[in-house]
């Protein structure tokens, strides 16, 4: 009941016409920027992450779970109208999403991860504010030791099993907890990795590094890839009212979808991929329609994925919002929205800031509601926005990113560090290795070492106290499993499979 | 979940790959550099600030080596990346404009400079009408000026472009306030 009573507060926080505004703006944009293709919540975020200087902490992050949300809701569009995936969690939407636009029937793959969306997004942010106050209760308990093993875990998760391969992820993970070290250390003073410049004392403003990557790396990315096929935009035909029988196959698939999106999202593990995969999995092995999956579309490969995807997106605010721990790169960057106000996510933000958690919950509930409307009723509106012409779209986010990089502190050096972050971005994404751990290693990283050396002070050196707290040696133990467990499963595979061809380990 | 991308047959070494695999070997001796430069007080000898860049090198020394030995063994591109021809001039358009906009950005101002950066970038993307190109980075760069930073509160560097459209729109109000 005291969830209800919080939630029911939480409402008249996110009621205010100041915050629904916010909430309106927030949902607006997200939608388009998940349409657009090149521009993702991650980058948005970080844009527009001054505006923490501006206005009161309930305000931007009702602004920011809005792009957030928006996102997902957005990134369908362009993937079923489009085939070009907008976001990476919405790449099995483009399976069947776009099947069923090009044999006509565009409109009730819309609605169904519109309406979708909407089912999974209620019942994962139901799931956050249930959830959240179950977790904070247990992670009250955590010391400094727990928490560095937890982002350890979260670290081999989210860059060595989720990803292509554990060599590339834990690659980029390191090169952000480099990028995170530059500056001066927080305990004693010292300068790290500054090479001697003294504009990198303050150290690399993640807003630089989510540009640099994310914008930057991907415009040279599309550049070098220009002759690679031009994709057509379906046109949206079929009307947006789904048939009884297209509501009879969505629903249970939406419904299944939330439940395998959102706990894989509220997982210290993170990531929208999976369950989306998992969720196509799923409802191909269950549906009535096999034939149409991958010839004319099957609706419930949209509906599943769609909703597995929305939940997940919600589940990832559980670890951030009570453990501080980012498991995406648009959750890390709130998480240095954060930083910026001063506060701390963990289990006692919802003892210190009730208004601004609760607030947060109930805004997402509200977003929901406007991007169903949104998204259904308004949908020829984001249409429009997929007609605008690559070379100026990729300008223009050039333009943006100038404003951006170079607003916070006007010096021509973070432009250097941001193109140089930039080349970095195009030969990861050329050569496939995933970004988000990047920025995630950035954030997450310093607040492990910090968490280490806490843990060590309270230890006086002893190293074994990772090993005797319980719950931290389970932690790394889980973590250990992931890193090698793949390796050590391929292993004793090759061995029974022993005289066919010797497979080459991954990279 | 990892999904092994194994060559159909034994490969040679793959280039591209190993230089990425140097690369990274020649950031982690960047690191230990960086690391060993670091003043430690006694005081902090043991959890100093140098542990966690001593694991950092450690790890990134590790992970070089790897994507070395998986470069000696045929690399780990997807063939679709690698049949597909990296378009050259189009990424010079676009480095032009980049490094334009750096240059310019402080004699010029954030429009004008802007404005050069989207033009060359709209060309590298192929678009081949540069004066449309010119006035919509225009309308834009304005439109993000006076938008997006002075809605956030962030301050860009002002050139005349930007104080031309300040003393416009200064001249504009002045009529209607008179």
């Amino acid at each position: 009941m005291d969830t209800l009573a919080q939630l029911a507060h939480g409402f008249s926080v996110a009621f205010s016409p100041v915050n629904l505004l916010w909430c309106l703006l927030g949902t607006t944009l997200g939608t388009a920027i998940g349409v657009l293709p090149g521009l993702g919540p991650a980058l948005t975020i970080a844009l527009l992450l001054p505006i923490t200087y501006q206005v009161a902490p309930e305000a931007s992050f009702i602004l920011f779970a809005g792009i957030y949300y928006g996102a997902m809701y957005g990134g369908s569009t362009t993937s079923i109208l489009l085939n070009t995936p907008g976001e990476s969690a919405t790449i099995v939407t483009a399976l069947e999403g776009n099947k069923m636009a090009r044999s006509g029937r565009g409109g009730a793959a819309l609605a169904t991860s519109a309406i979708g969306s909407f089912v999974a997004g209620t019942i994962g942010t139901l799931g956050v504010a249930f959830l959240a106050p179950v977790v904070v209760k247990f992670a009250l308990s955590f010391g400094p030791a727990e928490y560095f093993s937890l982002m350890v875990l979260a670290f081999i998760t989210v860059s060595a099993v989720l990803g292509s391969s554990a060599v590339r992820g834990l690659t980029s993970l390191f090169i952000g907890f480099v990028i995170g070290m530059i500056g001066v250390d927080l305990q004693t003073g010292q300068p790290r990795f500054t090479f001697g410049l003294t504009e990198l004392l303050d150290g690399v403003d993640v807003i630089i590094c989510a540009v640099g990557l994310f914008a930057v790396g991907e415009t040279l990315y599309v550049a070098s890839r220009r002759y690679a096929g031009k994709d057509e935009i379906v046109p949206l035909k079929g009307s947006l009212y789904m048939t009884a029988q297209e509501w009879a196959r969505s629903w249970k698939a939406w419904i299944r979808g939330a439940f395998i999106g959102f706990p894989i999202g509220a997982m210290p593990a993170g990531g929208a991929e999976i369950p989306t995969f998992l969720s196509y999995a799923v409802e191909k092995k269950l549906s009535k329609h096999k034939e149409e999956f991958g010839t004319v579309g099957a609706i419930e490969g949209v509906a599943g994925p769609e909703a597995a995807n929305n939940a997940s997106a919600a589940g990832v605010l559980v670890p951030m919002l009570t453990l501080g721990l980012p498991t995406s790169a648009t959750a890390a960057i709130m998480l240095s929205a954060f930083q910026s106000y001063g506060i701390n996510p963990g289990p006692l933000l919802f003892t210190t800031q009730g208004n601004l958690v609760w607030g947060l919950i109930a805004s997402l509930f509200i977003a929901n509601v406007i991007l169903v409307i949104l998204n259904l009723p308004l949908i020829g509106l984001w249409v429009k926005l997929l007609k605008i012409p690559a070379p100026q779209l990729y300008a223009g986010i050039l333009v943006f990113s100038t404003v951006g990089t170079y607003g916070i502190s006007q010096s021509p050096i973070d432009l250097v560090v941001l193109y140089l972050l930039g080349a970095v971005g195009f030969l990861m994404r050329r050569f496939d290795f995933p970004t988000a751990p990047v920025i995630i290693g950035m954030i997450l990283g310093p607040l492990a070492e910090a968490q280490f050396r806490r843990a060590m002070t309270i230890s006086n050196g002893d190293w074994t106290v990772f090993f005797t707290h319980p719950l931290s040696l389970t932690l790394l133990v889980l973590a250990f499993i992931g890193l090698l467990g793949p390796h050590i499963w391929g292993y004793v595979e090759r061995r029974r499979l022993k005289g066919q061809e010797a497979v080459p380990g991954d990279a | 979940m990892s999904v092994h991308d194994e060559p159909a047959a034994p490969r040679g070494v793959a280039m591209p790959e190993l230089l990425i695999g140097l690369g990274m070997l020649a950031a982690a001796g960047a690191v230990l550099w960086q690391t060993l430069a670091i003043p430690v007080s006694p005081l902090y000898s043991k959890v100093g600030p140098t542990v966690f860049p001593y694991i950092t090198t450690g790890g990134m020394l590790v992970l070089a080596l790897l994507l070395i030995k998986a470069a000696v063994q045929g690399g780990w591109q997807p063939e679709e990346e690698k049949e597909t021809p990296t378009d050259w001039k189009s990424m010079a358009f676009i480095v032009a404009g980049l490094v334009a906009n750096m240059l310019l950005i402080g004699p010029l101002g954030f429009t004008a400079a802007s404005v050069i950066m989207f033009v060359l970038v709209c060309y590298g993307f192929g678009s081949r009408r540069p004066l449309r190109d010119l006035g919509m980075g225009l309308v834009l760069s304005l439109a993000a000026y006076f938008g997006f930073a002075k809605a956030l509160g962030v301050n860009i560097g002002a050139g005349f472009v930007e104080d031309f459209a300040n003393g416009a729109i200064t001249t504009v109000a002045s009529w209607f306030g008179a």
